[in-house]
C-alpha cells in the first residue's frame, strides 16, 4: 500500500520557545531541591524558579550552589560550572572532588537532573551524546547523570529542526542510559514516562490530541485529563 | 622531610617514555599549566594521558599532542572551544582514544588509589561504552564492571603545600586532582605556595602528604582560560 506522504504540521505557529520550555520545567522543581543542569539549554532552567523557591544547583566538577557568571572581567578560571563557564559562589557553597561529586550523582542524592536529548524512547531511554559513528565522541557526564538523580527529566523541542519525532518507541542514536527519563517538557507538550509507555499530562491549548500525536514517534496514553500547558510570555 | 622540589624541569625529570601520566584539572581549572610545560621541553614521548579532556588552543596538554608527545588519551570530554590538535590527530588515526564517562573516570581513579581492581556502576549499562564489560545485576538493577585506573606520574595543581606534602587547592581547581595525586606511583603538585609544617591547618588539609612526593612552588600561575583568550601557542 502506498500512502501519499502529507508533511505532519508540527505547529511550529505555536510551539514555546527554549526559554518558556525551560521556565515550565522549573515550575516543578521544590525548594530546597539539589538540581544539576545539562551544559547549554537546560542551563536556562536556573534562571526561572519560582519567587520563594531556592534550589541548589550541582555541578559535576566539584561545587554546589553557585550562581550566575561574573561580570566580564571578573571570571575567576577556577570558579567554572561543568560547561567551563565561570560562575559565582552563592552563601553555603561548598567545594568537593570529582568522586565526591559523582557520589553524590550516582549515589541518589541528587533530587531532579534536567538534561537535552537528541531522541527519548516510551520505555525511558535517552540518546543525547551523539548521533553517529563520524567525529570525536565526546560524553561527559550526562551516563552517569541519568542513573543517579531521583528525577530525571529532558527539555526539548518536540520535533527535530526537520520535523521527525524525538520521542520515539526505541531511540535508533546511540543511547546515554536505559530507562532513565522520567519526564519530558518539549515545546508543545508535558510527558510522564510510566511503565513504558509516554502518558500526557500537559499539551499546548491551541493544538489537538491528534495533532500532537501526529508529530510524536510513539503512541500518546491518557490518565485522567490533560491540562493545557500554560506558559508566560519571556 | 622535605618534600619541596626547586623548579618545574626538576619536577618532570623522572618523567620517561611511554609512561602513564594523570594530568589533573577540568579543562583550565586546576590544570598544572607550568608543570605541563616543563614536560614538553623535557620532550618525551609514547605518553598514556588521564585527563577529563583532550587539551584545548595550543597550550598545555594539546601543545603536548602538537608535539607528538601523547600516544593515548583516556578521558570523557575530548572536546573545547578549540579542541584542533586533538581532533585532527584522532581523525588522522594517530592518537588512541579510551572515552569514559566522567564519574567513571573519577572513580576508577580513586579506585586505583585506594587498592580497588574493580567496581560496579550503573553508569552506561546498555551503551556502547559498555561493551565487552562485565554485567552484574544487583537488587534487580544492571551494573557495569570497571577496572582501576593507575599511573606511573600524577602532575597536579594545588593552592598551597607544606613541606611534608599536604595540600589545599583554590575553589573548583579541586576536580580531579586530589584521586590522581592518590592513585600515581610518584605524584607532584605545582603550587602557588610552599608553607612550613604547620602552615597549613590540618582541618583545611584536603590531600594527606602521604599522597603526595613533591611539591614545586609555582607563584602566580597561568590559568589555560587566559591564555587560550590571548591566543598563546607553546612550542
Amino acid at each position: 500500500m502506498t500512502v501519499d506522504a502529507q508533511p505532519i504540521n508540527t505547529r511550529d505557529d505555536i510551539k514555546l520557545s527554549n526559554a518558556q520550555i525551560a521556565w515550565r520545567a522549573a515550575q516543578d522543581i521544590a525548594d530546597g531541591a539539589y538540581v544539576n543542569l545539562g551544559i547549554g539549554f537546560p542551563e536556562m532552567v536556573a534562571r526561572y524558579q519560582p519567587p520563594g523557591r531556592q534550589a541548589i544547583f550541582h555541578t559535576e566538577n566539584g561545587i554546589l550552589n553557585f550562581g550566575e557568571a561574573p561580570p566580564p572581567g571578573e571570571e575567576d578560571w577556577d570558579l567554572i560550572n561543568a560547561g567551563k563557564k565561570a560562575v559565582t559562589l552563592k552563601p553555603g557553597a561548598a567545594f568537593f572532588h570529582h568522586a565526591d561529586s559523582f557520589a553524590m550523582v550516582r549515589g541518589g542524592h541528587l533530587d531532579v537532573a534536567i538534561l537535552g536529548a537528541y531522541q527519548v524512547a516510551q520505555n525511558g531511554d535517552l540518546a543525547n551524546w551523539r548521533v553517529g559513528a563520524k567525529g570525536v565522541p565526546a560524553v561527559g557526564g550526562a551516563m552517569d547523570l541519568v542513573h543517579g538523580a531521583k528525577q530525571v527529566c529532558v527539555i526539548t523541542e518536540h520535533v527535530t529542526k526537520d520535523g521527525k519525532p524525538k520521542l520515539v518507541e526505541a531511540c535508533t542514536f546511540p543511547l546515554t542510559g536505559v530507562g532513565c527519563i522520567t519526564r519530558v517538557y518539549t515545546s508543545h507538550a508535558v510527558i510522564d514516562i510510566q511503565d513504558d509507555r509516554f502518558v500526557l499530562r500537559e499539551k499546548l491549548a491551541a493544538m489537538s490530541l491528534e495533532e500532537l500525536q501526529a508529530m510524536t514517534g510513539a503512541r500518546l496514553h491518557l490518565d485522567g485529563s490533560v491540562a493545557d500547558l500554560v506558559v508566560p510570555q519571556l | 622531610m622535605d618534600k619541596t622540589i626547586g623548579s618545574a624541569a626538576e619536577a618532570v625529570s623522572g618523567i620517561e617514555n611511554g609512561m602513564t601520566i594523570m594530568i589533573g584539572g577540568f579543562g583550565g581549572s586546576g590544570a598544572p599549566i607550568e608543570l605541563i610545560h616543563a614536560l614538553i621541553d623535557k620532550g618525551v614521548k609514547n605518553l598514556t594521558v588521564i585527563n577529563n579532556n583532550a587539551g584545548n588552543g595550543r597550550i598545555g596538554i594539546a601543545a603536548m599532542i602538537d608535539a607528538g608527545m601523547v600516544k593515548k588519551m583516556i578521558c570523557s570530554f575530548p572536546r573545547s572551544s578549540d579542541p584542533r590538535a586533538f581532533t585532527d590527530r584522532y581523525l588522522a588515526g594517530e592518537i588512541e582514544l579510551e572515552l569514559v564517562p566522567q564519574g567513571t573516570l573519577a572513580e576508577r581513579i580513586r579506585a586505583g588509589g585506594a587498592g580497588i581492581p574493580a567496581f560496579y556502576t550503573p553508569t552506561a549499562y546498555g551503551t556502547e561504552l559498555a561493551n565487552g564489560k562485565p554485567i552484574a545485576e544487583f537488587d534487580g538493577r544492571h551494573y557495569v564492571q570497571e577496572r582501576w585506573l593507575k599511573a606511573d606520574v600524577a602532575i597536579v595543581k594545588a593552592h598551597l603545600a607544606d613541606t611534608y606534602g599536604n595540600l589545599t587547592y583554590n575553589k573548583a581547581g579541586r576536580n580531579f586532582n586530589p584521586l590522581m595525586c592518590m592513585a600515581a606511583t610518584r605524584t607532584i603538585a605545582q603550587v602557588s605556595k610552599i608553607v612550613s609544617a604547620g602552615g597549613i591547618d590540618p582541618e583545611h588539609v584536603v590531600t594527606p602528604g602521604i599522597f603526595v612526593d613533591g611539591v614545586v612552588e609555582i607563584p602566580n600561575p597561568q590559568q589555560e582560560e587566559e591564555l587560550i583568550r590571548a591566543g598563546v601557542a607553546y612550542a
